[in-house]
């Protein structure tokens, strides 16, 4: 499941690397900064990323989640600061 | 290309009005309300669920959005009223208001504006009453929770403004139906003697503010509150 999500993270990432100016993500793997603390997404491209993978999540698993929730943003370290941090959350949500 | 239009509250009063109405354009239009639908048509989706609920709304956005790939318009018709004293409101019935009105219009805001932010398109139209700007008194709370919405609307305007998506409000006079059957005639009357036009409001009053802010034309509005019948902030 673990590898599942990472795919999609990371999936989901290239294809919104196409979309923002001058490939600010390179090629995104497991250690790929995300926001905050010298990652690469704005908040608009924050924004976008996380509908995106939303879309893609409940496509692949069946399961309706909801990112953006009030245990990801009071989160002293957020989940979204990389990909690795971002799929464990959404194992954790998952498997709730 | 077909538009796909998701009105809230489509059982019965100008949510299922709107509803016929756009079906009859050739609308695909999907409604939801708290219970079974009251419209047969095949361009026409019912979903029951309670408009505060997150996870039946994030539900049924999804699922639009599988069939149907895209939402082009979003009417966040549906709402509660309540005619009281505020000292004698219960807190239970500020909740209820609040979550219906306010979360309501939130949740499908929110989960609507994801599928239009990715196609680049998008209108959504708040609802808010004339007992807001008036300031009208024996309504306090549920003028509150649709003085709510027109901030939320503003604000929101701005936030999806770089996704091609417009958020208006329309703020329509008393119409005869359902939400008004239970308040006082001289209540009435002389909240219409407080409009410039002083009469009930219509189906038709109403449908054509929609029309306005829903027209591909109306790209550059955006923000924006009307209230019907020359009621003004």
């Amino acid at each position: 499941m673990t590898e599942k999500i990472e795919k999609i993270i990371v999936n989901s990432l290239i294809e919104l690397n196409e979309e923002l100016e001058g490939n600010p993500l390179g090629s995104p793997t497991k250690e790929t900064k995300l926001y905050g603390g010298g990652g690469a997404l704005d908040s608009l491209a924050l924004v976008s990323f996380i509908t995106d993978l939303e879309e893609r999540i409940s496509d692949e698993f069946d399961e309706d989640i909801v990112l953006a929730d009030e245990k990801a943003m009071s989160q002293r370290t957020s989940p979204f600061r990389n990909v690795k941090s971002l799929t464990i959350y959404i194992q954790k949500l998952l498997e709730e | 290309m077909k538009k796909v239009i998701l009105i809230t509250g489509t059982r019965k009063g100008i949510g299922k009005e709107l509803a016929e109405y756009y079906l009859s354009l050739g609308c695909v239009v999907i409604g939801c309300s708290r219970g079974p639908g009251t419209i047969v048509n095949s361009d026409y989706r019912h979903h029951e669920l309670n408009v505060s609920n997150e996870k039946n709304v994030v539900k049924m956005v999804r699922a639009t959005k599988k069939e149907f790939s895209r939402i082009d318009i979003l009417l966040n018709n549906a709402g509660i009223a309540s005619m009281n004293h505020f000292l004698t409101t219960s807190y239970n019935t500020v909740q209820n208001i609040f979550n219906t009105n306010f979360l309501g219009t939130f949740i499908f805001s929110r989960e609507v504006s994801k599928v239009m932010m990715k196609q680049k398109y998008g209108r959504i139209v708040n609802y808010t009453t004339v007992a807001s700007a008036l300031r009208l008194e024996g309504e306090a709370v549920y003028a509150a929770s649709k003085g709510a919405i027109e901030n939320f609307t503003q604000t929101i305007s701005k936030e999806v403004a770089p996704y091609n998506i417009t958020v208006n409000a329309i703020g329509p006079t008393p119409v005869e139906t359902d939400l008004i059957k239970t308040v006082p005639k001289d209540k009435i009357a002389a909240l219409l003697d407080k409009q410039a036009i002083k009469r009930f409001g219509t189906f038709e009053d109403i449908k054509n503010v929609i029309d306005f802010f829903i027209d591909d034309k109306s790209e550059f509005i955006t923000g924006q509150i009307i209230y019907l019948g020359g009621i003004h902030n």
